[in-house]
């Protein structure tokens, strides 16, 4: 039983910390069919973001839970100034806009190398995030409590932006339909921007969330890269509760199966899993029902 | 509309299994074959000899050498401190009136972290800067590259790093140590200590794997028990959170761990963060030194155990020097570690092999190789002529609050080296 316990909890921590690192992704890449290789970067800014601003304050709990805020916009503006610059040109050319973005995360590698050099910075943890929590008897890594609740947080607030705002109306108004949303009357070029900007803002909250489980390096993004992908594909396009349940469900599963086998086999079973899972239903778990006839 | 999407999400999986495919290329060692014609022609340069004449010029009042360390990629963190103590060794070298009367003038080549530059570089440096000897090279990789270069042009590399043994060339000069002077003194550390059961971590690739093959040989011989094995994927954002339940489920008595670079710090991290401590399973690292501590992060390595054979806080008069004249010409703030005092200690034992047989010719250093010595500042080393590695006294230490590391124990004498693990039984069949 406490086996159990415990890797349902590692397999929730493992997909928290996958569901931050998509759920920008699943906004960017569903709402416009931009396949931006950069987001991994934009994850890699976030966790230098909250180096920079920890290092602002003496105390370590005041610059982390600050550095939220502060990394969410330095994503969305490198966001925002990628789109801007770049990805307006290419719309529906996804694998241009996969060359270019890759260009760009090799720049951003290289930028972070030079800036603050080849080794990992490590982000102090707060001594009220330090060591194991009980509850019911059992002990939960505090960090990895609060990668939880701050994944939970940001996608309830998310939900609740694209549900409730009107900026979120516009939102899924172009996911589902485009030429109908301007038809309306809603500028997608301006709600493109937007979008961007919130997904990559996205990334940088996942990049201080990580900062607490290990250090900042410049090819930090690369790691987080290719699962984001994965969960977002099999989650399916501009889903965020197929992202939700993705996540979850693979994280649970390396977690299980690691505990069985090791890291390395885990790893082969669970990409084997979602080849699988992509045959049978390409679309993922959920898909955008449209109105289009085509 | 559900058409294009389609095809759009194809067309990206597309891409991304592309630029996978691309990246793992992109990491995959492909050491270069030695020999290959140099490329740089830097003008005024002696003619490119013929490769195994050497071209070295001795009739002047000087003498050059090479360094060939990374300054740029992964590793130039580290080995820019193993260039800077070079430069020591040979700053001082050249104020104490020079080797054999020839003032030394370095040529320092970037291997700027991958293996087939270091090749490369190496054959510049021999073919057209005609260097007397290389001294530098960091990873496994970066050595096995250079390897064929050095013999191919009968020319000396001096290499400063432990490694997992295993290798042996009339054409290196190996200072740092061997797997009889590091690993298995900690295992007989741990044995003495009452250590019973040891769970092993690595990253996932040669030098741990390699090594974690000795020690299970060795426990099986020593009446260890091994209570896990666990690798850790060197190119995924590893999360250690279910090998750490795994660890502390083992009850094991140690931890061996051979991961290298930053996983050390999720490791370490997590390992605090479900109650594990120093006093209760004690963690041994063989790739933490001083200049790696503060990256690790102090808090999270403090009590924990190394196995190296240099620790800045030696205390014997020679080290003291050592560390005076590093900080002065490089900041007070830095520190000294096993591989920068291994590389110092090469330059020594280059020149004292030169002028023991009087000549900087390589066939002459490879005959008087054999038993000379120099009071390094980890104590009194001699060359081995047979395997070309060096007599070293191994050292368990403990990391201090101070970022620093004392020693705990060390072996009684220096430990001959042995590459090969001849003089263990159980160790047959290995290599």
């Amino acid at each position: 039983m406490d086996v159990v316990v415990s890797q349902v909890f590692t397999g929730l921590s493992i997909g928290s910390i996958l569901l931050l690192a998509a759920i920008g992704l699943a906004l960017t890449f569903g709402q416009m069919g931009v396949i931006n290789m950069a987001h991994g970067e934009f994850i890699m800014a976030g966790g230098y973001t909250a180096f920079v601003v920890q290092g602002l304050f003496d105390n370590a709990g005041v610059g982390l839970l600050l550095s939220i805020p502060v990394a969410f916009l330095v994503g969305g503006l490198l966001g925002v100034v990628l789109e801007m610059t770049l990805l307006r040109r290419m719309y529906h050319r996804p694998l241009d806009t996969l060359l270019v973005t890759y260009g760009v995360s090799l720049i951003l590698q290289q930028l972070a190398k030079n800036i603050f050099g080849t080794q990992g910075k490590s982000v102090r943890t707060p001594t009220w995030l330090q060591g194991p929590l009980e509850l019911f008897g059992f002990d939960f890594p505090k960090t990895r409590v609060f990668v939880l609740v701050l994944a939970v947080v940001t996608v309830v607030g998310l939900s609740v932006a694209l549900k409730t705002t009107s900026l979120g109306r516009r939102i899924r108004a172009t996911v589902q339909n485009r030429q109908l949303a301007e038809c309306s009357g809603i500028s997608s070029r301006a709600t493109d921007r937007l979008t961007f900007f919130l997904g990559s803002g996205l990334a940088g909250i996942a990049g201080v969330a990580l900062t607490q489980l290990s250090p900042v390096n410049s090819s930090v993004g690369q790691s987080y890269i290719i699962n984001a992908f994965l969960i977002v594909v099999v989650g399916g396009i501009g889903q965020i509760k197929g992202a939700v349940i993705a996540a979850f469900v693979l994280g649970i599963g390396q977690a299980a199966l690691e505990k069985i086998y090791d890291a390395s086999l885990a790893r082969i079973i669970v990409f084997v899993a979602i080849v699988a899972f992509l045959q049978l239903r390409p679309q993922g778990i959920f898909n955008v029902r449209t109105r289009s006839l085509a | 509309m559900k058409h294009t999407r389609r095809n759009i999400t194809s067309a990206g999986l597309l891409g991304l299994t592309a630029v996978l495919v691309l990246t793992a290329c992109g990491s995959k060692i492909t050491p270069q074959a030695g020999g290959s014609t140099t490329t740089s022609s830097s003008a005024g340069s002696a003619t490119p000899a013929a490769a195994g004449a050497s071209c070295v010029d001795t009739s002047g009042d000087s003498v050059k050498i090479g360094f060939l360390n990374s300054l740029s990629g992964t590793m130039a963190i580290s080995e820019k401190t193993v260039q800077e103590s070079l430069m020591m060794a040979a700053d001082e070298i050249n104020a104490a009136g020079g080797v054999l009367g020839k003032q030394l003038e370095v040529v320092a080549e970037d291997g700027a972290s991958e293996p087939a530059t270091f090749a490369e570089k190496a054959t510049k440096l021999i073919q057209s800067d005609c260097v007397a000897a290389v001294f530098g090279g960091w990873t496994s990789s970066s050595r096995k590259a250079m390897l064929p270069v050095f013999e191919s042009n009968d020319a000396l590399l001096y290499y400063p790093v432990q490694y997992e043994g295993l290798e042996s060339s009339k054409n290196i000069f190996y200072t740092g140590a061997t797997t009889n002077q590091q690993i298995l003194p900690a295992l007989d550390y741990l044995k003495e200590q009452g250590v019973t059961s040891l769970f092993l971590v690595g990253s996932d690739y040669v030098f741990p794997q390699t090594a974690n093959k000795e020690i299970k040989a060795w426990a099986a011989a020593n009446g260890m028990e091994i209570k896990g094995e666990e690798y850790v994927p060197l190119a995924s954002g590893a999360d250690f959170s279910t090998i750490i339940t795994k660890v502390k489920d083992s009850g094991a008595g140690a931890v061996f761990n051979t991961l290298n670079g930053d996983a050390n710090v999720s490791f370490f991290k997590e390992y605090r963060n479900v109650g594990l401590a120093a006093d209760t399973m004690p963690v041994v690292s063989v790739s933490i030194a001083e200049e790696e501590v503060s990256g690790v992060g102090v808090e999270n390595l403090v009590g924990q155990l190394t196995a190296w054979n240099y620790y800045q806080t030696l205390d014997t008069p020679a080290n003291k020097k050592f560390v005076e004249d590093f900080k002065a010409k490089y900041g007070d703030d830095r520190v000294t570690s096993d591989p920068m005092e291994a590389a110092y200690t090469s330059m020594y034992l280059w020149k004292n092999t030169v002028e023991k047989g009087k000549s900087f010719a390589v066939a002459d250093i490879q005959a008087n190789a054999g038993g000379v010595s120099f009071e390094a500042p980890e104590g009194t080393v001699t060359i081995n002529g047979d395997n070309h590695h060096i007599a070293k006294t191994a050292l368990i230490g403990k990391v201090a609050e101070d970022g620093l590391i004392y020693t705990e124990w060390t072996s009684p004498a220096p430990i001959e080296p042995d590459p090969y693990l001849t003089t263990y039984p159980w160790a047959a069949g290995l290599s």
